[in-house]
C-alpha cells in the first residue's frame, strides 16, 4: 500500500475508448459495405453473440460444452414451427422460442452436470446428435427436408426486409445484449461463483456455493441467448432444415470462437469470429470444391496451436503480456521487502 | 487454570458417527462434542480418520451410521453449502485456493455467502485480508503465493463468510518453525473474534499450546477426550503415536 497507483477516472481511458470505437465501428459499418460483405458480416456478429453465450458456460464456468448449436437450432425451430404452423408473430415466436430453450437446458443440465470435465463435453457431443436425428425424422418439423418460412411484408414487426442493413442492425443489438451479460458477470456474484467453479468445485462447495444451481444458470442463460439468435437466424435466411442449424462443426465453431478470442473475455469471441469466419467464408468463396473441408483442417491446426501456446487465447495473450510486466515490478518490491524483514530481524 | 467455558452449548454435536470404505473402516463410532467458544484439537497419527471425519462433518462424505447436529439442526448427510450456510466452514489439507483468480478475488466468492453487492464483498474481503496479514498480497493470483500463505488465503476465505465454527485442516503442516509461531498467534486472534475452532494436526507439539481440549483418533477410534495435559500422559496415546514397547518404532512427528 505504500505506492497506490493512481488511476485516472477519466473517460479517456483505453478501458472504455477501445470498446467504444468497437461499437461506433460496428454500428457505422453498413454506410460503408453492402452485399456479399455486408452478409459476412452479418454471420461474423451472429457467431460472435453464439461465442459470447458459449463463454458464460464455457468460460466463466468452465463446462465446456460442444452441443450449443442444438441450443441455437432449437430455438430457430421452434420460432419457425410457432410460425409456419400456429401463425405467431415472429418476435413473440422468438420469446417463446427463448423460453422453451430455457426448460429444455434445465431438463438437459440436469443430468448432465452430474458429469464433469471431458465426459460433460462428450455427453454433450451425444445430445446434439440424438437431437439432429429426432429433428430428421420429425414429419411435423418437415423432416430431413426442413421448412421453409412465409414470406411477408418488409417491416420490423414482421423481421422481414427488403435490405440487409437491417437484419444487421437486430443481430447488433442481439450481441450488445450479450456483451452487456458478459459485462454484467464479470463484475456479479454470479460471474464470480462460476470462475470457483470453474477453478475447484470442491473448494467453491465449501464457501457455500451451490454448484448444481449456478451451473443451471450458466446453462440457461447461454441456451436462452442461443435460442435468441437462432430465432434470428431463421428469420434471416427463412429456412431451416436440420442439418444446417445441428452440425456438430457449429457447435465446434462456436466453441472455437471463445477459446481461440479468450476464454472469459468480453471482446475475445468477436475477435474469434471475425477470424474463424473469414477463414472458413474465404476458403469457401476462393477455393470452392477443391477447397471444401479446408476450414475444418485449419481448425484442427488451430485448436493445437491454441492449446499448446496460448490456452488463453488473443485476449488472453495480451493480458499475458500485462501481467509479465506487473511481475517484473512485483519481484523487485518482494526483493526490497525481504532486505527490510532481514533489517528488522537483525534490530530485534 | 481458568474455568472454561464448556457446557455453556454444544454447538456441533456428533454421535455414533462411522464411515466405511469398503472393507475400511475409516471412521468408527466416534463420539465429540464441540462446545460453543472453545479450540478443540483433534489429533491422531496419520490415517487415523481425522481427515474423513472433518469430511463428514462438512458434508463432502454421508456417514454409514451416526448423528451430526450443528447448532440445534441435523445436519447429517446434508449438502455441503448448506453447512457452509449454516456457519460451519473448512479449510484444506490439501490447500484449494482459486489459482487464477486474484487474493481479493479468491476471498470475495468467500465474503459472497452473506454480501450480493460484489462492493461490499470487496471491502469484507480486505477486511478479511488485512486481519491474515495478506493486505499486501491483494492483488496476487492465488497461485502465486507460498504455501504458508495459501494457507492463510483460505483461512481469509472462509472468515470473510463469518463463520461460527471453524475447522481448520492442518493449517500449520509443511511449514518452517517461524512460519508456525505466527500460525499458532494467528489461532489465538481467529479464537479471539469469537469463532468456535476445531482443529486437526499432528504434530503434538503445535496443538497443545492452543487447544482447550484434544480428542485423539487412532484407527477410526477415538480413544483420549481430555485435557491436553491428560491426553499426552495417557500410555493409549503414547502407544499410538510411538507404537508400544515391544516394537520400539518412535516416528510420532512425521
Amino acid at each position: 500500500m505504500d505506492k497506490k497507483t493512481i488511476q485516472v477516472k477519466s473517460l479517456f481511458r483505453p478501458a472504455i475508448i477501445v470498446p467504444a470505437a468497437v461499437v461506433l465501428v460496428l454500428c457505422l459499418l453498413p454506410q460503408f459495405i453492402k452485399g456479399y460483405p455486408l452478409h459476412t458480416l452479418t454471420l461474423i456478429i451472429l457467431y460472435a453473440a453464439l461465442g459470447s453465450a458459449w463463454n458464460w458456460l464455457g468460460g466463466f464456468a468452465g463446462q465446456a460444452s460442444l452441443a450449443h448449436a442444438v441450443f441455437f437450432g432449437l430455438g430457430a425451430y421452434i420460432n419457425s414451427m410457432l410460425q409456419v404452423h400456429f401463425e405467431v408473430n415472429p418476435w413473440v415466436a422468438m420469446l417463446v422460442a427463448m423460453a422453451g430453450v430455457g426448460i429444455i437446458s434445465i431438463l438437459v443440465g440436469l443430468p448432465v452436470f452430474r458429469l464433469s470435465g471431458p465426459y460433460f463435453s462428450i455427453a454433450t457431443i451425444a445430445i446434439g446428435e440424438v437431437v439432429k436425428i429426432i429433428f430428421i425424422n420429425w414429419k411435423a418439423t418437415g423432416g430431413a427436408v426442413g421448412m421453409y418460412l412465409p414470406i411477408r411484408e418488409s417491416s420490423l414487426l414482421n423481421f422481414q426486409f427488403n435490405d440487409k442493413a437491417p437484419y444487421y442492425y437486430i443481430i447488433l443489438a442481439f450481441y450488445f445484449v450479450a456483451v452487456s451479460i458478459t459485462y454484467w458477470l464479470k463484475n456479479s456474484r454470479s460471474g464470480y461463483y462460476f470462475r470457483a467453479i470453474k477453478e475447484d468445485p470442491q473448494a467453491a462447495k465449501a464457501l457455500g456455493i451451490n454448484i448444481v444451481q449456478s451451473k443451471l444458470l450458466a446453462m440457461v442463460l447461454s441456451g436462452m441467448m442461443c435460442a435468441m439468435v437462432g430465432s434470428f437466424y431463421v428469420n434471416f435466411t427463412l429456412y431451416i432444415d436440420p442439418d444446417n442449424v445441428f452440425r456438430f462443426m457449429t457447435s465446434v465453431q462456436i466453441a472455437l470462437i471463445a477459446v481461440l478470442g479468450g476464454v472469459g473475455s468480453v471482446w475475445g469471441p468477436l475477435i474469434g469470429s471475425v477470424i474463424i469466419l473469414l477463414l472458413s467464408e474465404g476458403s469457401r468463396a476462393y477455393l470452392g470444391g477443391i477447397g471444401a473441408g479446408l476450414d475444418f483442417v485449419i481448425y484442427g491446426l488451430m485448436i493445437m496451436l491454441i492449446a499448446i501456446f496460448q490456452p488463453n487465447g488473443i485476449i488472453g495473450a495480451v493480458e499475458n503480456y500485462r501481467k509479465k510486466k506487473r511481475l517484473k515490478k512485483r519481484q523487485m518490491q518482494e526483493a526490497t521487502d525481504a532486505a527490510k524483514e532481514v533489517g528488522d530481524h537483525g534490530a530485534a | 487454570m481458568p474455568q472454561r467455558r464448556w457446557a455453556i452449548m454444544a454447538l456441533l454435536e456428533l454421535t455414533g458417527v462411522t464411515k466405511r470404505f469398503g472393507g475400511l473402516t475409516a471412521v468408527d463410532n466416534v463420539n465429540l462434542v464441540l462446545n460453543e467458544g472453545e479450540i478443540l484439537g483433534l489429533i491422531g497419527p496419520n490415517g487415523a480418520g481425522k481427515t474423513t471425519l472433518f469430511a463428514i462433518i462438512a458434508g463432502y462424505l454421508k456417514p454409514n451410521e451416526g448423528k451430526i447436529v450443528f447448532n440445534g439442526v441435523d445436519i447429517t448427510g446434508k449438502e455441503t453449502h448448506k453447512i457452509a450456510r449454516m456457519g460451519m466452514n473448512r479449510t484444506f489439507q490439501v490447500v484449494k485456493p482459486f489459482s487464477d483468480m486474484n487474493v481479493v478475488e479468491n476471498v470475495m466468492v468467500g465474503a459472497m455467502m452473506r454480501n450480493a453487492s460484489v462492493k461490499r464483498a470487496r471491502e469484507k474481503a480486505m477486511d478479511a485480508l488485512e486481519f491474515c496479514g495478506l493486505a499486501h498480497r491483494a492483488d496476487y493470483l492465488g497461485r502465486e503465493l507460498t504455501v504458508a500463505n495459501k494457507k492463510r488465503l483460505e483461512v481469509a476465505r472462509a472468515l470473510a463468510s463469518d463463520p461460527k465454527v471453524l475447522l481448520l485442516d492442518e493449517v500449520m503442516a509443511g511449514l518452517n518453525p517461524s512460519e508456525v509461531r505466527d500460525a499458532v498467534e494467528f489461532i489465538h486472534r481467529i479464537h479471539a473474534r469469537g469463532v468456535t475452532l476445531l482443529v486437526i494436526e499432528h504434530v503434538m507439539e503445535v496443538i497443545m499450546p492452543i487447544s482447550h481440549r484434544v480428542a485423539v483418533l487412532n484407527y477410526g477410534k477415538k480413544i483420549v477426550d481430555s485435557d491436553p495435559k491428560q491426553a499426552v500422559s495417557d500410555p493409549e496415546v503414547i502407544s499410538a503415536y510411538f507404537g508400544s514397547t515391544d516394537e520400539g518404532r518412535g516416528d510420532a512427528s512425521c
